[in-house]
């Protein structure tokens, strides 16, 4: 097993960086997939996580100048690593301005990724900062743990309204419930819903687009036969949704989400070279 | 649903108290400089709003906005007064957040049907609308302080930046703070008594910040530093304030607030003495 991988370019690096610093606010720890082409970070549905589920996808050629990996087998040419994304968030705060960053798989006393972050210095030679940050192998018996979710056969799937307004609504709600329904229609219009003894207050995005597999076939319920102004809801943990608006840390270039009525939440953010999917289970 | 849809009387009922406000901050705002309990209490008139808090039956805090702040403030009997939880309503008031950002002001509107039904707001920012709908409660009985400029013993008015870092920093260690105010020397003083000694700040009757000093008597009081310490939000708004004290002791400090459109609001805070000592202790 081998891997070692090598960011020169600091706009990759940010990029990177950014993406990891999202990881970090969505999952305490995670699974990192590495193919040869793509690095995953999961989280699977264990009760730990209150159900949750994350998928997030990297194509590791829009990242890395340098990138060679030997999996654990010829035939399972893949290595899944259990690691604190946390860690990794925290190592790259030193690349800010890094003229390269180092990665490599090691295994001195410990499984570890060594990031090494080679940072500018007025004299000649090179000023190093390494961080060893512990992780744990997976082993292959496990790997089944870690398929990618099947998307749910959703009733309703529409864009999203802009994060920033959904975060401010969502961080003032969540002081106010623990629970929030959202639900939306094939009309382009979402609401967010919560009700407690106290109080219930309600916001109405309209003039969402949905996008194009909607009426197709990803719908068991074709779009025609349907009231297209019925909502579906489902009611969820705010908490778990507040997390996943406030680790976005640059506007996705399409967002958009899958509702299985009153069963899970399917989130899509994807930016140009990452895709993140965060399902959300509905409240018992 | 537009805030158009919102039925005025669809059912032949008024509202009670019914609202406009092009600018939810100019609302918000005043309250969160009196938000120092869950509980407040709203008493509406004609003149327009007042929201009352206190605590430990010691301190009382109203934020007036006259009915010329809002576009529409109708109400429809001499006056209408509930208890509201005030962090819920404040929630709701900035539930497009709480950046100022110019171009977006949040525009409200406020529906009260009468006692035992909820608090209605009606909130849109960008097209964006949000419904709260908050449960009211019986008003209690509110402290009556009957602090009337006749009873006034002394008075200053002071600009606020002079204050506001006085107030920013109190030794919040020390239980009071004392206040002297005196036709002599030193004028006007705050003082504390913290765990690492005693600190004294003292305001000359000439200072460019002193805008207005009528004191005839020497007096020093001390009030409970935690009681009065929320007292420093409204100070933050503001960009005068009056101080006064009463025979008693009793404290009466008042803010003058200028919102964004430039528009005055006022902000005051009363405070019983800890202890009454009125000789000089200087």
């Amino acid at each position: 097993m081998r891997f070692r991988a090598k960011i020169v370019d600091l706009a990759c690096l940010n990029h990177f960086s950014r993406v990891i610093n999202t990881i970090a606010k969505l999952a305490k720890s995670c699974t990192l997939r590495l193919t040869v082409s793509k690095l995953y970070f999961i989280l699977s549905d264990k009760v730990a996580n209150g159900g949750v589920s994350m998928w997030c996808e990297l194509c590791q050629g829009n990242f890395f100048d340098e990138f060679q990996m030997e999996g654990v087998a010829a035939e399972c040419n893949e290595i899944y690593l259990e690691l604190v994304p946390e860690n990794l968030s925290r190592a790259l705060k030193t690349a800010q301005s890094a003229k390269a960053v180092k990665i490599k798989l090691t295994n001195k006393h410990c499984p570890c990724l060594r990031v090494a972050v080679e940072l500018p210095s007025l004299s000649s030679s090179s000023r190093i900062v390494t961080h060893d940050i512990p992780v744990g192998v997976i082993p292959r018996r496990l790997w089944s743990d870690f398929r990618e979710p099947s998307v749910p056969d959703f009733d309703v799937s529409i864009y999203l309204p802009a994060l920033k307004t959904m975060k401010s609504v969502v961080e003032r709600m969540k002081n106010l419930s623990n629970s929030i329904v959202i639900e939306a229609n094939l009309s382009g219009e979402m609401n967010l819903k919560i009700e407690t003894d106290l109080v219930s207050v309600t916001t109405h995005f309209k003039d969402l687009g949905y996008p194009p597999w909607a009426s197709g076939d990803g719908c068991e319920n074709s779009a025609q036969g349907r009231d297209l102004e019925s909502m579906t809801e489902a009611c969820i943990d705010i908490r778990k949704l507040q997390q996943l608006l406030a680790g976005q840390q640059v506007n996705p270039t399409k967002a958009l989400c899958n509702i299985a009525s009153k069963r899970i939440v399917h989130f899509i953010l994807l930016h140009e070279d990452v895709s993140l999917q965060y399902f959300i289970p509905a409240l018992a | 649903m537009p805030l158009s849809a919102e039925p005025a009387g669809s059912s032949g009922e008024q509202y009670l108290l019914s609202a406009s406000l092009d600018n939810a901050r100019h609302l918000s705002s005043l309250l969160r400089a009196v938000h120092f309990q869950d509980h407040a209490t709203c008493f509406a008139t004609a003149n327009g709003l007042r929201v009352t808090v206190e605590d430990a039956k010691c301190i009382q805090a109203n934020a007036f906005i006259q009915a010329e702040i809002f576009q529409e403030f109708a109400v429809q009997e001499e006056s209408v007064t509930f208890r509201i939880n005030l962090s819920v309503l404040l929630d709701c008031l900035t539930i497009f957040g709480t950046s100022s950002l110019p171009g977006t002001p949040t525009a409200l509107r406020m529906c009260y049907r009468g006692y035992g039904y909820p608090l209605m707001l009606f909130l849109e920012e960008g097209g964006v609308v949000t419904v709260c709908k908050i449960n009211t409660q019986e008003p209690v009985d509110l402290l009556d302080f009957d602090f009337c400029s006749t009873n006034v013993v002394n008075k200053i008015i002071l600009q606020s930046e002079g204050l506001r870092e006085a107030f920013a920093e109190l030794d919040m260690t020390s239980e009071v703070l004392q206040i002297t105010m005196s036709p002599d020397k030193p004028y006007f003083r705050l003082s504390t008594f913290g765990n690492a000694g005693s600190a004294h700040l003292d305001y000359p009757r000439d200072s460019d910040l002193m805008e207005a000093f009528y004191c005839n008597h020497t007096q020093t009081n001390r009030y409970k530093i935690s009681l009065l310490k929320p007292s420093t939000k409204a100070l933050a708004l503001s960009c005068k304030v009056s101080i006064r004290t009463d025979a008693q002791g009793f404290l009466s400090l008042q803010y003058m607030i200028r919102n964004e459109d430039g528009q005055i609001c006022f902000v005051e805070y009363y405070c019983c003495p800890d202890e009454d000592i009125t000789e000089a202790e200087l």
